[in-house]
């Protein structure tokens, strides 16, 4: 549904690339999580991913970056944000400035769309209610918590329906039930065929949502896989990416000579209660 | 540089709109402690410590900083003992260049300049980001942001520091470093409060958790029993850290903190099924 291929980038005046020789391709309906250490260049990949880059931010980008076959460098901006959702990292930059209410603020794009206003209405009301955010629509986007216009932000770009939706750590303001709940709306919009790429620290969370996970470090794509498969990689603590506590008590143990003769090392709780219940756990 | 006591006495506090954020917080922090602040959004928990640096007063309740009333004392005053570093690095920076920025906090509290420059360096050092001090901060990326501002506060050696989710959009790299940075104030005797998400976090570096519902504090105590709280962690939508959580699925009595308690504990256990 997206994809790179060989796509390297410098932003203006810049001396070295951010970017070299990126390829991936993420199918249609799937659910994409990209790790990567601060400075790994995931803010600049999922603007490029958004077609933002090189359009507003200009710099020297090579390779291509197509959705659904068609070529994003071949489209204007505007058609460009039709086909691709783009949640920035900072929620308190996503808000619009132009709006008094949340319900405003999650219309503005659908405004901008030309969508008519009884099914605009109706969609913020069924995007807030995905979001648990009936209660805050007559709310200004500015009283909000910094969780809640987070929220705001993921809902104003949900309720566009763009074929892929690529989000720039889209939890990072929330709380685990907030987090739990954002991921479990992804899910539900897989379902219906949207392709999700998210940039994320939550491991655990990425685990169970995620259908493949990619390693950006280097300027490149290092590693690409099944999420258990990445998340036992020996290599991401040089990619400064870290393990889930499982994974780093499991390997703790080994070097305590604890879990002899053990084969996969566990990523999330459930591989966890497996192994240590055979070793130290209940019996 | 030591810590100084905080006390928040029956306080409430109502935002001009009308929602009532902080109902009824009575909470003592003595010098020199570590206390992670948890919670749902929306808890009132932001609102709470913005208390401590005077950009909230209480709307009843009083709120001590050492020997001083916050109601008594304007936002500059209680910047030379509350150093506070928001979740928003945005609302925070303002200068042309990450070393500016970060020598605003000492030379607006009277530092001398040699001083302020040697201090900023410290603090730079610290949060790993020498190289970048010719930089502009809006150049940068949030995570990077959100260390300047860090530095910026360090810089101030001020006897208490508030951080509001120093942690969000780190890399487990820059989580190291924020664990480090608070191992260190608190080793200096400062007293120092979090805000936090991360509960692995949490677990590994605070010995006092206070979790907060609803604008009211629902439990308080050292970070063992209160991620035992099962219950009220629920109730307070927290979820426990990884290694709690493994341990109650392993039928355990004890919630280690950490790698190295939990290694410790499943080594005594072999020994003891053994032995």
């Amino acid at each position: 549904m997206i994809r790179l291929d060989g796509v390297s980038y410098a932003y203006p005046d810049a001396v070295r690339p951010v970017l070299e020789n990126v390829s991936l391709d993420i199918g249609r309906g799937a659910i994409a999580g990209i790790l990567g250490a601060s400075g790994a260049g995931k803010t600049t990949l999922a603007k490029i991913m958004a077609g933002f880059i090189p359009a507003v931010d200009g710099g020297e980008l090579s390779g291509t970056v197509s959705v659904d076959g068609q070529g994003m460098g071949d489209l204007p901006l505007a058609e460009a944000v039709s086909r691709v959702g783009l949640v920035i990292q900072n929620p308190f930059n996503q808000i619009s400035g132009a709006r008094y209410t949340v319900r405003e603020e999650i219309a503005f794009g659908l405004e901008n769309f030309g969508v008519a206003r009884p099914e605009m209405q109706g969609r913020v009301d069924e995007v807030a209610e995905l979001l648990n955010l009936g209660p805050l629509l007559d709310r200004s986007p500015y009283e909000l918590s910094g969780g809640q216009q987070q929220l705001v932000a993921i809902a104003s770009m949900i309720v566009l329906r763009t074929p892929v939706l690529v989000m720039d750590e889209p939890t990072s303001q929330l709380d685990p039930a907030g987090t739990r709940m954002v991921f479990d709306v992804l899910s539900t919009l897989r379902g219906t065929g949207i392709t999700v790429v998210i940039f994320e620290h939550k491991l655990e969370l990425l685990h169970q949502h995620a259908d493949a996970l990619y390693v950006l470090a280097d300027r490149s794509i290092v590693a690409a896989g099944d999420p258990t498969d990445i998340l036992a990689d020996a290599r991401l603590a040089e990619w400064h990416i870290g393990s889930t506590r499982y994974t780093r008590a499991a390997r703790a143990a080994q070097d305590r000579g604890l879990l002899a003769g053990l084969q996969h090392l566990p990523v999330s709780l459930e591989q966890a209660v497996a192994v240590f219940a055979d070793d130290g756990g209940a019996r | 540089m030591t810590g100084m006591p905080l006390r928040f006495e029956e306080v409430h506090y109502r935002y001009p709109a009308g929602v009532e954020a902080i109902r009824g917080v009575s909470l003592a922090i003595e010098p020199g402690e570590r206390v992670a602040i948890v919670g749902q959004n929306g808890a009132g928990k932001t609102t709470l410590v913005r208390h401590l640096n005077g950009i909230l007063k209480p709307t009843v309740g009083a709120v001590h900083v050492g020997d001083w009333l916050t109601a008594d004392h304007d936002i500059a005053e209680l910047a030379a003992r509350v150093g506070y570093v928001f979740q928003n690095p945005d609302e925070q920076l303002f200068a042309r260049s990450v070393q500016a920025d970060v020598e605003f906090g000492p030379r607006n509290l009277g530092v001398a300049p040699e001083e302020t420059t040697r201090r900023a360096e410290q603090a730079l050092a610290t949060v790993g980001l020498v190289e970048q001090r010719n930089a502009h901060p809006h150049h940068l990326s949030l995570s990077e942001r959100k260390r300047v501002a860090l530095a910026g506060v360090l810089a101030m050696h001020t006897p208490i520091v508030v951080l509001d989710e120093p942690t969000t959009g780190q890399d487990a790299a820059g989580i190291d470093m924020v664990g480090t940075v608070l191992d260190t104030l608190a080793a200096d005797g400062r007293t120092v409060i979090v805000i936090t998400h991360d509960m692995d976090f949490c677990a590994e570096h605070f010995r006092r958790v206070v979790v907060m519902t609803n604008g009211q504090i629902q439990a308080d105590g050292d970070t063992r029993t209160i991620f035992g709280l099962e219950e009220a962690l629920a109730e307070a939508a927290v979820e426990p850290p990884q290694l709690v959580r493994l341990s109650q699925r392993l039928g355990w009595e004890y919630s280690p903190l950490n790698t190295e308690e939990f290694v410790e504990y499943c080594a005594r256990r072999r020994s003891e099924r053994i032995g």
